[in-house]
Parts: structure tokens; sequence; C-alpha cells
């Protein structure tokens, strides 16, 4: 069957892919396009190691089509250091040790910065509920959330 | 495993003629939030998948002249919740509607989505039927209305015929005295099937008495309920201790759960009285509001 000719914008760069209908835009992303950040934890909208933007909206990339992408504008975690300069996020991170494996953070990472977006003082709780998509096997949580709320302060402080 | 064609029509005309033309399983996209996750484990094969949000009419919500509002049926709950005037105005069918899974997948589940994978614990359909909400149906033979509760047939199944889909729906305005509320129990906070859900919409009048009520219950049954003695055990009252004991029985009454790994019979049919009795109490205070 013909493939899918879509074009988006990814992390601002225009982008075009071709795809089959089967593809996920997670699929999309790291088997046509080698952005292999966003990771495949479940495949089924459980475990948020897929988020990304989606025009400006978090979402499961595992469960947005590729095909229905044409026109959209995309954000993953390849787009959120600046260059060699880490979002203040993940040099968070970083500093309070909030990952192990790893292979949540980049979905984690992604979802915290449409919060802080959103919201620069979020209470503990906000910041857990935000974050209940984003599974961790590692960590126990308490690390990211403690990551995410000292950044947010750092960003209220600076501003 | 065929292979899958893939449309995404701007039109409900076009929409319809996709639907009505096709042999085979078709589909139809919203969010996504099921279809996809069905689709990766076989549970579906559909020949063609259509996506309706190029169609503006299902991705807008209206507050219209007379305070109702007009919903597209692949309206996302992060964008509702996020809009001062229906989360206001009824914010029990917001709270159903937001409580659908986790923020990535509140970003992509629709009402639309919700009502026609007709599931029986579906989260936002209680507060939808209570509210008084009715869908508008594009097909081949033109457009019709019907109520909400109307839809779901049985797990899995709906009403919806041969080339019909969900356009949009319809919510009354907010009635003077007028309040709703969903609640649903679940075994954590975030991210599980409701074990209950009760969603409740009354009228007060100046005197704090019930005018008018609606109550429905969630996965309890094969599909959402309409529960008419519990609303009867409450009109007429000040919500007193035996209204409310009323209002409890009957819910216990109406439900018929089955026992799985979230609860037995006996404590879901427990739960469906408390829920309601919780559900009315919130209701009635945003009623007074
Ligand atoms: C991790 C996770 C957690 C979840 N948690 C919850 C929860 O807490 N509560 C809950 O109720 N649900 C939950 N769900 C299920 C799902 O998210 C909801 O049912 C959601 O509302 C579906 O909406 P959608 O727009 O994504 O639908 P889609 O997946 O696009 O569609 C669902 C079904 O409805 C059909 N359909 C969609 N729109 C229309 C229309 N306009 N006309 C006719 N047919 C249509 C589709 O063809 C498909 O069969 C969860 C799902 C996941 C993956
Ligand atoms: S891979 Fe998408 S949510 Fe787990
Ligand atoms: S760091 Fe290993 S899953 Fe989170």
């Amino acid at each position: 069957m013909a493939k899918h000719h879509v074009a988006v914008s990814i992390n601002g760069e225009p982008v075009e892919y071709l795809c089959s209908t089967r593809q996920t835009l997670l699929d999309v992303l790291r088997d046509e396009l080698n952005l292999t950040g966003s990771k495949e934890g479940c495949a089924s909208g459980d475990c948020g190691a897929c988020s990304v933007m989606v025009d400006g909206r978090l979402v499961c990339s595992c469960l947005v089509m590729g095909a229905e992408c044409d026109g959209k504008s995309i954000d993953t975690i390849e787009g959120m250091a600046d260059g060699e300069k880490l979002h203040p996020l993940q040099q968070k991170f970083l500093e309070e040790a909030a990952l192990q494996c790893g292979i949540c953070t980049p979905g984690v990472l992604v979802a915290a910065k449409a919060l802080l977006e959103r919201n620069n003082n979020p209470t503990e709780t906000q910041v857990r509920y935000w974050l209940a998509g984003n599974l961790c096997r590692c960590t126990g949580y308490d690390k990211i959330v403690r990551a995410v709320m000292l950044t947010a302060a750092d960003m209220r402080g600076g501003a | 495993m065929q292979s899958v064609q893939f449309e995404a029509p701007g039109t409900v005309d076009e929409a319809v003629a996709l639907l009505a033309g096709a042999t085979g399983d078709t589909r139809i996209l919203a969010g996504g939030t099921d279809l996809l996750v069905q689709l990766r484990a076989h549970m579906i094969n559909p020949g063609l998948i259509i996506d309706i949000k190029k169609i503006d009419e299902t991705r807008s919500l209206t507050k219209n002249a007379d305070g109702s509002y007009t919903i597209g049926a692949a309206y996302a709950g992060a964008e509702a919740t996020e809009r001062d005037d229906i989360t206001k105005d009824w914010p029990g069918v917001v709270e159903g509607w937001d409580l659908i899974g986790s923020t990535q997948i509140q970003g992509r589940a629709s009402l639309g989505g919700n009502l026609c994978n007709a599931s029986p614990a579906a989260d936002s359909v209680p507060a939808m039927i209570v509210a008084g909400m009715t869908a508008n149906i594009a097909g081949p033979k033109g457009r019709r209305t019907i109520p909400v509760q109307d839809v779901p047939v049985s797990p899995g199944k709906t009403s919806l015929g041969k080339g019909e889909f969900i356009v949009s729906f319809n919510l009354p305005g907010r009635p003077k005295g007028g309040g709703d509320a969903y609640l649903r129990l679940i075994p954590r906070t975030e991210m599980d099937i409701a074990v209950v859900g009760c969603g409740v919409a009354l009228v007060l009048d100046d005197s704090g008495t019930v005018t008018s009520a609606k109550v429905s219950l969630g996965a309890v049954s094969a599909k959402v309920l309409v529960v008419d003695a519990a609303a009867k055990a409450i009109i007429g009252t000040k919500l007193d201790d035996d209204a409310l004991a009323k209002l409890d029985a009957a819910c216990q009454a109406a439900a018929k759960p089955i026992n799985d790994k979230r609860g037995t019979i006996e404590y879901r049919t427990k739960i469906a009285g408390v829920l309601a009795r919780r559900a009315v109490k919130i209701a009635a205070e945003r009623a007074g509001s």
C-alpha cells in the first residue's frame, strides 16, 4: 500500500517523512527519523516514556498515528537543550540524581517542562498528579518530584 | 494482518461518504487513546481509519447565546479544563472528562471516543447523561440528534448505524440553582478504571428544596445506568438523612455489577450508594454557589 507523505515541524525544523498507517508517531520518530530520545516503554499509553508535545499539547506519541500529523508542530526531548546548554530541568535532574537507568527520563522531562510552562509554582500534589502518567521503575519518584519543584523555584527566582 | 487505509476528510459530508462507501471494518479516529491500543493489541483489524479531527465542527467548544454549549466530538479533555466557561457552569461534566487517564491521555481523549468505545466504566458518560446532553449524529440519511444514554448498547457496541458518526454534543445551559458532580472510586488515585462512577445533576429552589434531579451510575452494569428511583428519592426534599438513605438504597438496588480484580459484587453495590450520597452533596453545594 502507498505510504503517507507527511510534512511536520520537529523542534522548529521542517521535516517530511513517509509512513504506513500502522506506524505511530513514536515509530516514525525512532525508526524513520532516528530521533531515539523518546522511548517505548509500553506502547499502550500507560508509561509516558514516549511523551512529546504536538501543537503545544503533551501527548503519548505511541498513541498518535504518524499519518495524522500532517501540518503539526512536534517538540521532542531532542529539542530541549539549547545546543550544549542543558535546559534547567535537565541540569537539575543531574544535580539531584533524579534518574537512574534513564529510560523514563526523556518523557518525564518533556512532561515536566509542559507543566512548568503552564504553572511555575506548582504544589507537590500538582506535580505528582501531572506526572502520574510517567512511570519510573528506579527512583521512587521523590527525587524526580524534588528536582521539578527546585527547578520551578529557580525559574521563579530568576524571573 | 491487512494493510489499513487512512483518510482525514475536512468536511462532515466527505466523512459520511467515506464511512458509507467502505466495505469491511471502518473506524473513526478521534484522540486514538482507545483505538491505537486496540489496533496494537490486534483486538481490531480495520480496513480503513478515518480521522475526523480535520473537521472544524468536531474540534470546537462553543458557548451559545442561550447559555448552552456545542462540544465537538473530538475536543480533548485537557482543552476543556482550560476553559473558564464550561468548568464553571458544568464542573461535573468536566470532572468526568478530565479524570480520563493521565495528563498525556487527557491531551487527546474526547467525549465522542469515550462514549463510542462503549465501556460501562467510561468516566465521562454518567456526567454527560445527568447533564441532559444529546449527540448530533451525521449519516447517509442526514443528521439526527439522540440522548447520550441511547448511544452505547453493550460493552463495545453503539446504536450508530452504517455510515454514521457523532459530530458534536449539545449541553444545555446551567439552570438557575443547578449543580452537578461526578465521582469515581478507583484503587489508586490516578490512572485506573472505575470500580464505580456516579454522576449527579440537580436543581435547588431558593429554600434549598430539590426540584429536579438525575442520578447515573457507571461500572455497575453492562452499560451506564440512569437511576430514576434515586432521583425520585431526593426530589422534593432538602437532602435530609432520610432522603439520602433512600437515595443510597435505590442506587444499591439498581447496581448489577460483576466480580473482578477491582472489586466484588458486594463492595461495588455498597460503594454505588456511598458515591451517590457524596456526589449529591457536592452537586448541592455547587447549586448554592
Ligand atoms: C493509559 C490510559 C488510561 C485511560 N484511562 C481512562 C479512564 O480513567 N477513564 C476512562 O473512561 N477511559 C480511560 N481510558 C480510555 C480512553 O482514553 C477513553 O475512552 C477516551 O475518552 C477515548 O477517547 P479518544 O478520543 O481517544 O477515542 P478514540 O480512541 O479515537 O476512539 C474510541 C472509539 O470510539 C470510536 N469513535 C471515536 N470518536 C467517534 C465519533 N465521533 N463517532 C463515532 N465513533 C467514534 C472509535 O472508532 C473507537 O472505536 C484510558 C486509556 C489509556 C490508554
Ligand atoms: S510507550 Fe507510550 S506511554 Fe508507554
Ligand atoms: S530512572 Fe529508570 S525508569 Fe526512571
